[in-house]
C-alpha cells in the first residue's frame, strides 16, 4: 500500500463522508454527483468510500463500480499532490498538443498518457478540450491555466509546481499584434 | 395590483437606473476561460488597484464580463462609453489605461489593435475585420453584462419574452412560434426546434422534464461554454418558456465538469432568479411552476446524446439506448421529456421578443437564424464567430479569420468535431448550413471549425479523431466500438510505416458498415471524418501507403530529420536541447544526428536559429 | 393489432413487439447473438438489423430492439443487410476466433477471411450474462465495467461478490465460452484460427463457480486460470 493510499485509506473521514451522502439527499440519481463530491474530498474514490455509499444509498456495489469506471474523470487510484490537465483538443492538436503531452510525459518518467508519478508528486491527466482553443497548446495545473505552451517551456512550468514556489502565469509567445 | 405587474414596474426601475448608470466611464475586462487563461484576472486585479490610488472608485466602473469571442487578442477591455477597444492587455499597462485613457482621455497607440493587412490601428470593436461580417445577436451581450447580475440582463432587455409568454401568450401559440421562426436545433443534427417542442407539448403526462444540454463534448468547438459563462440569464429564460409551453415543471443543465467556470454562472443565475421569484412555485403569481437543477457530467462524450443524457441525468451509466420512443414519449425516469442545446435555448428569448417573421428572415431556406462557430487551428483570427446561416466558408476564412498565418497554403476545413468531416480547398465557396454541409459528408455539429494548413497531414487528423472516438465510444454496440478499433488500427499501421494497399478499401468498407449498422448517433458519425479524409485526400493516403511518405511531415515514422552541411555552424544549441541526446559534434564544427537514437520529435528543428535543419518527408 | 410489412409480405403484430419478435413469429430467419427471449432486449450485437423506411431514409436499425410500428416498411435480406452482416461476423471473429457459434455464423454467411488483428478474446460483451444474473437470477453480482475499448464485465473491484451465489447461469447463457469450436468443421477458410484454441472453463473447474474463485470474474479464461494453461502445456 502506496503511502497516500494509507493517508486517505485508513483515515477516512467518515462523518465528512456521511454529509456529502446526504447533501445529495440518498437520492439514486444523485450517484453520479455524490461521486463527483466524493472525490473532491479525497482527490480520488476510495474503495471503502465505494462501499459505504454502496450501504447508505441502497445501491448495489458493482453498479457503483461500473459508473465510476465509466466517467473519465473518476479515478479509483491515489492521485499526485499537483494534476496537469492537457488540453488534447482538435485546436491544441494542429498546434501540437500531443508532442506537449510527450515532453510531460519524458520529463515525469512515465509510461502511459495519463497516470502518476512515482513521489506522488504528480499527475498527468489528458482531457479532450477545455474549450480555450484560441490559446493552444493548453495545460491546466492545478486549475490554473498555461496557454501556448511548447515542449520547451514544459519543463519551466513543471518545475515551479515541483519546487512548491507560487507560479507566476507562464504565456508562451505573445501575439503578432501585441 | 397582481404579481406580474408588480414585476413589469421592478423591471422597468432596474433599467432606469442602469440606463444612468451607463454615462459613467466604465471599464470592461473580459474574463471569460480563455481570458483568464491568458491573464485576465491579473489585469482586472492590477486596474482595481490603479482605480483605488487614482481615488476614482466612485467614478469609474470596472466590470468583469464574460468573453467577447475575440479569444485571439485576450485579455481584451473596452472602456465606455467611447467603446475602445484594448487588445493583449497586461497588468503593467493597468497605470497608463487609467491616468491616459481615463483621467487624460488619450487613446494608448499600441493597445490599439492593429490590422494585420495594412497596418492601421482601429479604434473600435465593430471597424475590425474580425468583427465587421458577423451579426451578433446571441454574443453581443457577453461584452456588457456581468453574468453574475440578473440586474444586468434585465437592464438590457433581459426576461421582457418570459413576461410576454406568461401575460398575454398561450403555450400553443408559443410553439407556433418558434415553429414558423424555423429554427433547428444547435445541438449538431438539426432537428427543427418547435417539431420537437410539439411532440412534447402533445404527450400526456403530469410529469415532463425538459433538459438544456451543456455537454459540449466536441473538440474544439466552445460556444456553448461562452454563452454560460457570458450570460447564463438567457438560457434560463429560454428554458423557462419551453418549460411554460411544453408544460415541465422541472427542467435540468447538463454540464461537463471541464468547465468550473461556467458551472459557477449558471448556479449563480439560478439562485438570483429564484430570489426574483422567475424560478420556484407559482412564478410571479401565474400559477406557473418551475425550477431548474444543475446536473454535473463527468466526462463522457457519448452523454451529448440524447439518450446517454438522459441515463446520466438518472445517475446511470450514459449508454444509448433504442430510438423510439423518443425522449418526447418516454425520457427521463420514463416522463416525457424535452432536450435541446444551450445555444437553441439562448436563442428562444429573441425569437419571443422580436416574432418569428423578423428570426426566419436571418440565414438561408433550410436553416434559419445565426449559428456561432468557433473558428480555431491554423488561422489568424482564432476565436468565436456568430454570422447569419448561409455565409459561405471562404468568407468565414478569410474575411474573418483573417487567412492562414505565415502564408501557408490553406488545406482544408474539418465541421462538425469528431462526427464531422474535412472540407477541401475546392468547395470553399459552399455557404454554411445544415443540408449544405451534409451534402459534402460534414456535418453542422455544434458550430466547430478547425482550419488545417499544409503541415497538417490529412490521415493523422483521421487518426485523432478515431482515437478520440476510441476512447469515447460507450461500447455497447459492437459495430462502434470494435469497428472504431479496427478502422485506428489501420490508420494507425499506415502512419506507422505498415499500410498495405488494400487497406483504403478496408477502410472504406468498415466505415460504410459502422455508418449504417451502429445504434446511436456517435457510431453513426465516427467514420466521417475517415471517409471524408479518404474522398478528398486519397492521395495522402497513397503517399503514406506506397511511397512511404508523409507529405506534411507529421508522422514521425514517415520523416526525418537531417543537418545541412553547409548551414550549420556548429553554435551547439540543438545538441542542448535534443531530450535523447542524439545530437553529436563539436563546437564550431558541424553537428550531425544519429538515427537510432532520434525521436523526431522535432525540438532541435524548433531550436535551430540558422534553419540548419532539414525536416524531409520519407523516412530516409 | 399493429398491420406492418415484411419482406414485401403484409403482416400483423401484437401491441408491445419489436420487429424480430414479428419476424420470428412468421418464420422469417434473423441470426441473433446477445438476444434471448427471456430476457430484456439490448441491442449490443447488430447482428439481428434490418433496413426500414424506403428510399434515402431507409435505415438499418437492430430488430430486437426497434418496435414494430404501424405502417413500417422492414426488409430482412436485402444487399445492404448481408453486407453489414458479413462485416459484423468479421468484427465478431476478429475478437473471439475460438466460438463455434461464431465460426458456423462465419460459414452461413460465407465470410472467409479476417482482414484485421486477431485478439483471442473470450468475451464477445453480448452482456447476455450480466442481464441473465440481473434479470433471471435477480442477483446483480457482475456488470460491465469501463468504457469503450476497455470495456469488460467482471465484479465489483475485480473481486468475489457478495451477491452472487454461483448459480452457472452467467455460464450456461454465453454463446463464446460455453460452446467451443472442436476443429475445422464445417469446413470453411475462417476456421483456420481455431488453430490457437484454447480450453474452455470447463476444463479448468468442475464446478460451475470458476466465475467467482479468488479473483476470478466475468469472462473465464483470465488470469488465475491462464495459469492453469500453462501448468497444463508443462
Amino acid at each position: 500500500m502506496s503511502k497516500s493510499e494509507k493517508k486517505y485509506g485508513d483515515h477516512l473521514k467518515l462523518k465528512k463522508l456521511n454529509s456529502i451522502i446526504k447533501k445529495n439527499n440518498c437520492e439514486k440519481s444523485a450517484l453520479i454527483s455524490t461521486l463527483l463530491d466524493i472525490q473532491s474530498e479525497y482527490n480520488y474514490l476510495p474503495k471503502e468510500a465505494l462501499i459505504m455509499v454502496a450501504k447508505e444509498m441502497d445501491i448495489p456495489l458493482n453498479q457503483i463500480y461500473s459508473v465510476a469506471t465509466f466517467y473519465k474523470v473518476f479515478s479509483l487510484q491515489p492521485r499526485g499532490e499537483h494534476i496537469i490537465n492537457v488540453c488534447l483538443g482538435t485546436a491544441c492538436h494542429v498546434r501540437g498538443g500531443g508532442r506537449i503531452i510527450d515532453e510531460i510525459r519524458r520529463e515525469l518518467k512515465l509510461k502511459d498518457n495519463g497516470g502518476t508519478t512515482e513521489d506522488m508528486k504528480f499527475t498527468l491527466e489528458p482531457v479532450r478540450c477545455l474549450g480555450c482553443c484560441a490559446s493552444g497548446p493548453v495545460i491546466v495545473v492545478d486549475n490554473e491555466y498555461h496557454s501556448q505552451v511548447t515542449p520547451k517551456n514544459v519543463n519551466k512550468i513543471l518545475k515551479k509546481y515541483s519546487d512548491g514556489r507560487k507560479v507566476k502565469k507562464i504565456i508562451g509567445s505573445q501575439d503578432k499584434n501585441a | 395590483m397582481k404579481d406580474i405587474d408588480k414585476f413589469k414596474q421592478k423591471l422597468s426601475r432596474i433599467r432606469k437606473s442602469k440606463a444612468e448608470e451607463s454615462n459613467r466611464p466604465c471599464i470592461i475586462v473580459s474574463s471569460g476561460t480563455c481570458g483568464e487563461a491568458r491573464g485576465s484576472k491579473e489585469v482586472f486585479l492590477a486596474l482595481k488597484n490603479v482605480i483605488k490610488k487614482y481615488k476614482l472608485g466612485k467614478k469609474v466602473d470596472i466590470r468583469l464580463t464574460g468573453c467577447h469571442g475575440f479569444c485571439q487578442v485576450e485579455p481584451i477591455i473596452i472602456i465606455h462609453p467611447e467603446n475602445i477597444f484594448y487588445q493583449s492587455v497586461q497588468p503593467e499597462d493597468a497605470e497608463e489605461i487609467i491616468s491616459e485613457t481615463i483621467i487624460n482621455k488619450n487613446i494608448i497607440d499600441h493597445l490599439l489593435f492593429k490590422d494585420p493587412n495594412n497596418g492601421k490601428k482601429i479604434k473600435l470593436e465593430k471597424d475590425i475585420p474580425f468583427y465587421k461580417k458577423q451579426n451578433k445577436l446571441l454574443l453581443k451581450n457577453n461584452a456588457s453584462i456581468d453574468p453574475f447580475k440578473i440586474e444586468d440582463y434585465i437592464g438590457i432587455g433581459g426576461y421582457s419574452a418570459i413576461l410576454k409568454v406568461l401575460s398575454k401568450m398561450k403555450p400553443e401559440k408559443v410553439i407556433d412560434t418558434i415553429k414558423e421562426s424555423g429554427i433547428r436545433g444547435r445541438g449538431g443534427a438539426g432537428f427543427p426546434t418547435g417539431i420537437k417542442w410539439s411532440i412534447a407539448g402533445k404527450t400526456e403526462g403530469k410529469k415532463k422534464y425538459i433538459v438544456c444540454n451543456a455537454d459540449e463534448g466536441d473538440p474544439g468547438a466552445y460556444m456553448d461554454r461562452s454563452i454560460l459563462e457570458g450570460n447564463p440569464h438567457s438560457v434560463l429564460e429560454g428554458m423557462m418558456i419551453g418549460a411554460n409551453a411544453i408544460g415541465a415543471r422541472e427542467g435540468f443543465i447538463y454540464i461537463r465538469y471541464e468547465y468550473p467556470l461556467a458551472v459557477t454562472t449558471i448556479d449563480a443565475a439560478i439562485k438570483q432568479a429564484k430570489k426574483y421569484r422567475l424560478l420556484g412555485k407559482n412564478i410571479l403569481g401565474t400559477g406557473f411552476d418551475f425550477d431548474i437543477k444543475i446536473v454535473r457530467g463527468a466526462g463522457a462524450f457519448v452523454c451529448g446524446e440524447e439518450t446517454a443524457l438522459m441515463a446520466s441525468i438518472e445517475g446511470k451509466k450514459g449508454e444509448p439506448r433504442q430510438r423510439p420512443p423518443f425522449p418526447a414519449e418516454r425520457g427521463i425516469w420514463n416522463k416525457p421529456t424535452n432536450i435541446n442545446n444551450v445555444e437553441t435555448w439562448a436563442n428562444v428569448p429573441l425569437i419571443i421578443n422580436n416574432g418569428a417573421k423578423w428570426y426566419s428572415k436571418i440565414g438561408t431556406k433550410g436553416s434559419k437564424g445565426t449559428k456561432i462557430f468557433s473558428l480555431v487551428g491554423k488561422i489568424n483570427n482564432t476565436g468565436l464567430v456568430e454570422v447569419p446561416m448561409g455565409i459561405s466558408l471562404k468568407e468565414m476564412i478569410y474575411d474573418i479569420g483573417g487567412g492562414i498565418p505565415e502564408n501557408k497554403n490553406f488545406k482544408a476545413i474539418q465541421t462538425g468535431g469528431p462526427s464531422g468531416g474535412c472540407i477541401p480547398k475546392e468547395l470553399l465557396d459552399l455557404p454554411i448550413d445544415y443540408d449544405e454541409l451534409a451534402s459534402v459528408g460534414s456535418i453542422m455539429g455544434s458550430g466547430g471549425m478547425v482550419v488545417m494548413d499544409e503541415d497538417t497531414c490529412m490521415v493523422d487528423v483521421a487518426k485523432y479523431f478515431l482515437s478520440f472516438l476510441e476512447e469515447e465510444s460507450c461500447g455497447k454496440c459492437l459495430t462502434c466500438r470494435e469497428g472504431i478499433e479496427r478502422m485506428l488500427e489501420i490508420v494507425e499501421r499506415i502512419t506507422e510505416k505498415e499500410g498495405k494497399k488494400e487497406d483504403i478499401e478496408t477502410l472504406k468498407e468498415l466505415g460504410e458498415v459502422v455508418k449504417d449498422a451502429s445504434m446511436c448517433q456517435l457510431g453513426q458519425t465516427a467514420p466521417n471524418p475517415v471517409l471524408s479524409t479518404l474522398k478528398y485526400f486519397e492521395n495522402e493516403y497513397l503517399a503514406h501507403i506506397r511511397e512511404k511518405k508523409c507529405p506534411a511531415k507529421v508522422c514521425r515514422a514517415l520523416i526525418s530529420f537531417k543537418i545541412l552541411k553547409d548551414v550549420c555552424n556548429g553554435c551547439g544549441a540543438c545538441r542542448i536541447a535534443c531530450p535523447e541526446k542524439a545530437i553529436s559534434g563539436e563546437k564550431k564544427k558541424l553537428h550531425s544526428i544519429d538515427r537510432k537514437k532520434c525521436i523526431k520529435c522535432g525540438i532541435c528543428f524548433e531550436t535551430c536559429k540558422f534553419d540548419a535543419i532539414d525536416k524531409r518527408a520519407g523516412s530516409d | 393489432m399493429i398491420n406492418l410489412r415484411i419482406d414485401g409480405l403484409d403482416v400483423q403484430a401484437e401491441d408491445g413487439w419489436t420487429i424480430l419478435e414479428t419476424c420470428q413469429f412468421y418464420g422469417i430467419d434473423i441470426p441473433t447473438l446477445c438476444y434471448d427471449h427471456g430476457l430484456s432486449p439490448y441491442g449490443a450485437c447488430r447482428l439481428c438489423l434490418v433496413e426500414i423506411g424506403e428510399g434515402k431514409n431507409a435505415k438499418l436499425v437492430s430488430s430486437c430492439t426497434y418496435p414494430a410500428l404501424e405502417g413500417l416498411k422492414v426488409k430482412s435480406h436485402s444487399n445492404r443487410i448481408i453486407k453489414a452482416r458479413k462485416i459484423v461476423i468479421e468484427l465478431m471473429i476478429a475478437r473471439c476466433p475460438n466460438s463455434k457459434t461464431l465460426q458456423d455464423l462465419a460459414s452461413k454467411y460465407n465470410v472467409q477471411k479476417i482482414r484485421f488483428k486477431i485478439k483471442h478474446e473470450d468475451c464477445l460483451l453480448c452482456g447476455l450474462c450480466v442481464r441473465m444474473c440481473k434479470e433471471q437470477m435477480m442477483s446483480g453480482a457482475i456488470d460491465f465495467i469501463g468504457r469503450g475499448k476497455d470495456r469488460r464485465i467482471t465484479t465489483a473491484f475485480d473481486e468475489k461478490s457478495d451477491l452472487c451465489r454461483t448459480c452457472g447461469g452467467c455460464m450456461y447463457i454465453c454463446p463464446i465460452c460455453e460452446l467451443r469450436c472442436q476443429g475445422p468443421d464445417p469446413p470453411g477458410a475462417v476456421c483456420g484460427s481455431c488453430l490457437e484454441m484454447s480450453p474452455t472453463c470447463l476444463d479448468f473447474s468442475s464446478e460451475a463457480q470458476c466465475f467467482m474463485v479468488e479473483s476470478g470474474c466475468g469472462t473465464c479464461v483470465r488470469n488465475p486460470i491462464k495459469k492453469n494453461v500453462n501448468e497444463m502445456e508443462e
